[in-house]
């Protein structure tokens, strides 16, 4: 079919090692091949320009239903025009963009795969509706567990094959991707009201703590050998001196090695770790213990991690962190949607202003960045903004500017009101660091992929992968003086080719080449009392038949499955 | 042999059956028997195969009566009314699929319409309080697994919601409530001694028109202030009662009707609503669910929401930006100021439920019924397209009461040659886009034929 020659570019690709070569890319029928296999290509101009693999997203909330919350009950986050080039379909919303405005706002910036952080069992055909509806991107969503009444009980009890048997069972039900758990046991006890504030804390009724659910869920994953690991955000999120929290959950990764055939090498993922790493015990004395936390993930290879950016914008928080979110709503006073869902989960929504006014958000803008300029393996150190808790994806190009240059960095803290206490609350200003392309692209393409188990397929350039190639007017060789210049080129690509299709040029939407939902598929041996739980499960305690429970397939949206075989 | 098809939604109200059986004859084409339906579930889909339907679309004709014509004819017909149309407004949508309601947003968008749902004249009010206040609710199986008390407001469940008491709040037997109705608490609010507050262990009977004040005074006890002898039409002593009671639930949930968010105060009453469930989560667990009337009307809520961020009263007709201002963009205000210049009614019967004034100014311009029966609406249309029946004869996803989608099924296919709701928006968004492509190709012709502007 279409055979094209991106000509010249500098080309970032740490999967295969290459750091900025001025190489030609060649592409054939969607697929990255050998340059020799081509016989009348097209060609794309890249000279003075960095190619790298489409963007990949570990951790954003794009779809479902507590992201639609966000959308429903928020007017005000729509008072505003998109002052870009209209696409096909209309683009509404800031913070929680609509469907149709995050897909092309994820093409603009060069990325191609984005990963639903969080995904209710029992919601799986809305966040399937809202899949088919979100343009270009590849959509891959993770069912939550980590307060899954079926997880609680064989974890209690330590039967992990059960646990991996009911785990392959939902992931085929939702058509899921990962593991996820939000807040262990927490949201479990949200449903009366209750937390579980660290991870020795038990679960009401249910008679586990959030470390033996960890470490029960890790073990599930391991035992199944998933494409992507436990992915974990942890217990007491966002609470003054909440890194010791942190620093317990990680531990429990201690003496897990992966096992799996997709090359990952981490088996937890721990998620907006920004969130995460704090010290002091009020929001009087709050401080960053960014470097703590970091120094421990250096350390241990067995862990990957990303940031969660404070963006320093209005913005509308989401998470299964039920509990949480009653939390902030106490302390912004703003309106506050939760939905608890039944033997699986809960979400909260609250709007919330991150403002360099105020010397706790400034200090959580400080935290994320010194988690990735104090990293020693940007491989497993990944850029994100929990879009939308700690700011919308649509400001990664700024986030990854303040990486790059330490003069955008100082232009931003310049506007800070408590400046002084920020730097005293944080390492920031004695960090110089100024990270290069190679680094974004593993921080942006590379390790994502790895992390997520799905580097033959997305995050690299070499012969036989997907084409999905984002060019950016950015020379590596002579950078641009104003940190500015770099945002605008990564907020809006050159050209970005999406399974082979030129899809975005200059930062316009020419076309929507059609996007995949990624799904695993996991075979496991029969196992007739998981089957008889499940049963009673839904006869009795669930509200919806189990008939109806599992994703029709009539809903599934141009799938992309990964089979795992267990039974081999 | 007749076939028995389990699981299957029913498409009445927002409490969403899942659990019904439907046996089919042999043929595939009549329903012999429906289990576990309440009385108005059963009839719908005895009603589908039992009454004489219409099959083909139906044109008035200049004699007043209707004449049958094509899909392909009716189509046209739509979308010529739509292009030519100023602002048309796409109406209705209770009653179908989200699959129809993404289609039929793709038409408005491309015709630069209003696009509305019919929370305009009902949840509406909620709606206004959600964006003000929030919502702190829950799916319908939390209820049953963890409510100990259950409050009804403004809502008689017996009869707009039959199972909703059986399934959900009431009577059911959960995890953590295994001694089901026995392990419960019932207090039923509202100026009518209904059917559901029979079973009630406490009615308030509320002062017509004071729900606020009643509200007021609870949040006022629960904050632990003075309140007067009597609020509301209820004693003092009675109020501190149910406020004692609330704060010692383990699980509370507030269910509330259009009594509630269609009397006097309105939006108020819910704003006051969600400002107690926020207060009582200081104490202990509490939500709130609003009890949605027809089965999918939460649907286009949702569906608009994800689409353009609101989830009704969209205004498309400014092409690159949705606009929301109800009052302003609602369908009925649109209507009493006569600037609606073609209607789409869809899934619903607007001839019914609007006021007669609006039904007027309407009628002096286009209007088309979308709909599967004979309703009032399709008997002062100009042109009515009939449509599968969801969840009878058309599959698709429904959302409940709470926001859980629901799957629903086909139990039976449509009379032969009737299509869906999706599939008829996706033809008239597709005859949309050929008339603006003849269009351009006449302008193109034009501007040539009349040369070159003079500033070039
Ligand atoms: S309660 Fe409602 S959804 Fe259930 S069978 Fe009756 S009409 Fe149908
Ligand atoms: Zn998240």
């Amino acid at each position: 079919m279409s055979e094209l020659l991106i000509k010249n570019g500098f080309v970032f690709d740490p999967l295969q090692g290459i750091r900025g070569d001025r190489m030609d890319i060649a592409v054939k029928d969607g697929r990255i091949v050998e340059t020799s296999a081509l016989q009348h290509p097209e060609t794309i101009d890249a000279s003075g320009m960095t190619v790298m693999a489409g963007g990949i997203d570990i951790h954003s909330h794009v779809v479902g239903p507590k992201v639609n919350v966000g959308r429903l009950f928020r007017p005000e986050d729509k008072l505003f025009k998109s002052p870009l080039k209209r696409c096909n379909r209309m683009e509404m919303g800031f913070s929680v963009p609509s469907t149709f405005k995050a897909g092309y706002d994820y093409a603009r910036m060069g990325y191609v795969f984005v990963n639903e952080a969080a995904m209710p069992p029992l919601h799986s055909p809305h966040v399937h509706e809202e899949i088919r509806d979100t343009p270009i991107i590849d959509n891959a969503a993770m069912p939550v567990f980590g307060n899954n009444w079926f997880t609680l009980e064989y974890l209690k009890n330590h039967e992990i094959e059960n646990n991996a048997a009911y785990t392959a069972w939902l992931l085929r039900a939702t058509r899921g991707f990962a593991i996820k758990v939000v807040n262990p046991g927490g949201t479990e006890a949200w449903g009366w009201g209750l937390n579980c504030e660290n991870v020795h804390d038990p679960v009401p009724y249910f008679e586990i703590t959030p470390a033996e659910i960890i470490a029960g869920l890790i073990e599930t994953n391991e035992h199944l050998g998933l494409p992507h690991s436990v992915h974990l955000h942890c217990n007491n999120l966002g609470n003054p001196g909440n890194y010791t929290d942190t620093l317990d959950s990680l531990k429990l990764a201690e003496g897990y090695t992966p096992k799996n055939n997709f090359g990952r090498e981490q088996v937890l993922h721990a998620t907006h770790l920004q969130f995460h790493s704090y010290g002091g015990d009020s929001w009087g004395n709050f401080e960053s213990r960014a470097p703590d936390v970091i120094d421990y993930v250096n350390s241990h290879d067995n862990i990957t991690i990303d940031i969660g950016q404070v963006t320093l914008d209005e913005t509308t928080t989401m998470t299964a962190d039920g509990p949480f979110e009653h939390h902030l709503r106490a302390l912004n006073n703003l309106k506050w949607a939760n939905t608890d869902v039944e033997l699986e989960t809960a979400a909260g929504v609250v709007p919330y202003i991150y403002s360099p006014k105020v010397k706790v958000c400034t200090i959580q803008w400080a935290v994320g960045l010194e988690l990735a300029l104090l990293s020693k393996d940007l491989m497993r150190t990944f850029v994100s903004t929990d879009h939308p808790n700690a700011g919308p994806f649509i400001r990664y190009p700024r986030v990854i500017t303040w990486l790059m240059s330490r003069a955008a960095r100082d232009a931003t803290m310049k506007t800070f009101k408590w400046l002084e206490r920020t730097i005293d609350a944080t390492s920031i200003d004695g960090i110089d660091r100024e990270l290069d392309l190679y680094e974004i692209a593993q921080m942006t393409r590379a390790g994502p992929a790895k992390a997520l188990g799905i580097s033959n397929t997305y995050g690299g350039l070499a012969p036989g992968m997907d084409a999905d190639i984002a060019i950016y007017a950015l020379n590596p060789e002579n950078m641009p003086e104003n940190p500015e210049e770099i945002e605008k080129a990564l907020s809006r690509c050159a050209c970005l080719l999406k399974d082979g299709v030129v899809t975005v040029r200059d930062g316009e939407v020419l076309t929507e080449p059609p996007k995949r939902t990624v799904w695993v598929d996991v075979k496991v041996p029969e196992n007739a009392q998981v089957q008889r739980d499940i049963y009673e499960h839904f006869l009795r305690y669930y509200s919806v038949n189990l008939g109806n429970y599992s994703l029709f397939e009539e809903h599934l949206f141009n799938p992309r499955v990964i089979e795992v075989d267990t039974t081999q | 042999m007749p076939k028995r098809i389990e699981n299957v939604g029913c498409p009445y109200c927002g409490v969403c059956c899942d659990d019904l059986v439907v046996t089919v004859s042999d043929d595939g084409k009549k329903i012999l028997e429906v289990e576990n339906a309440c009385a108005i579930g059963n009839q719908i889909y005895h009603h589908a195969t039992e009454s004489e339907r219409v099959r083909l679309p139906r044109l008035r004709q200049p004699d007043g009566t209707y004449k049958e014509i094509s899909y392909d004819e009716a189509i046209d017909y739509a979308a010529r009314v739509l292009y030519n149309a100023k602002k048309p407004l796409i109406y209705g949508f209770g009653s179908t699929n989200c699959e129809g309601m993404a289609a039929a947003a793709k038409v408005g968008e491309k015709a630069g319409a209003i696009l509305d749902n019919c929370a305009s004249i009902c949840h509406g009010s909620s709606l206004l309080a959600i964006f003000d206040n929030g919502y702190p609710s829950c799916t319908l199986g939390e209820v049953k697994n963890r409510a100990d008390v259950i409050l009804y407001w403004g809502a008689n469940p017996a009869h707009a919601h039959p199972r909703h008491m059986s399934r959900y709040s009431i009577f059911p037997r959960g995890f953590f409530t295994g001694k089901g109705h026995k392990s419960r608490k019932i207090i039923v609010i509202d100026p009518r001694y209904t059917d559901t507050a029979r079973v009630a262990d406490i009615y308030l009977q509320v002062k017509q028109g004071y729900d606020y004040d009643l509200f007021n005074a609870f949040r006022t006890v629960a904050r632990g202030h003075e309140i007067p002898e009597e609020v509301a039409g209820i004693k003092r002593e009675k109020i501190l009662e149910v406020v004692e009671i609330m704060k010692n639930a383990r699980f509370g949930t507030i269910f509330y009707g259009m009594g509630l968010c269609h009397t006097d105060g309105r939006n108020h009453n819910i704003d006051i609503a969600i400002s107690l469930t926020r207060d009582l989560n200081d104490f202990t667990k509490w939500t709130i669910m609003a009890m949605r009337g027809h089965y999918n009307i939460t649907g286009p809520n949702q569906v608009w929401s994800w689409q353009y961020g609101f989830p009704y009263c969209l205004d498309l007709s400014k092409r690159d930006i949705a606009h929301m201002n109800p009052g302003e963009t609602s369908s009925i205000d649109l209507a009493m100021r006569g600037e609606i210049d073609a209607f789409f009614n869809v899934a619903t019967d607007a001839g019914a439920h609007f006021p007669i004034e609006a039904v007027k100014e309407l009628r002096k311009h286009p209007w088309i019924t979308i709909d599967p029966n004979i309703c009032m609406a399709s008997e002062i249309s100009d042109l009515h397209i009939p449509v599968g029946i969801v969840g009878v004869e058309v599959p698709g996803i429904v959302y409940r009461m709470d926001n859980v989608p629901v799957q629903y099924r086909k139990v039976i296919d449509p009379p032969e040659g009737v299509i869906s709701d999706e599939e008829l928006f996706e033809r008239i968004y597709q005859r949309l886009c050929e008339l603006e492509a003849e269009d351009a190709a006449k302008e193109r012709v034009k501007t040539t034929a009349e040369g070159i502007p003079a500033e070039d």
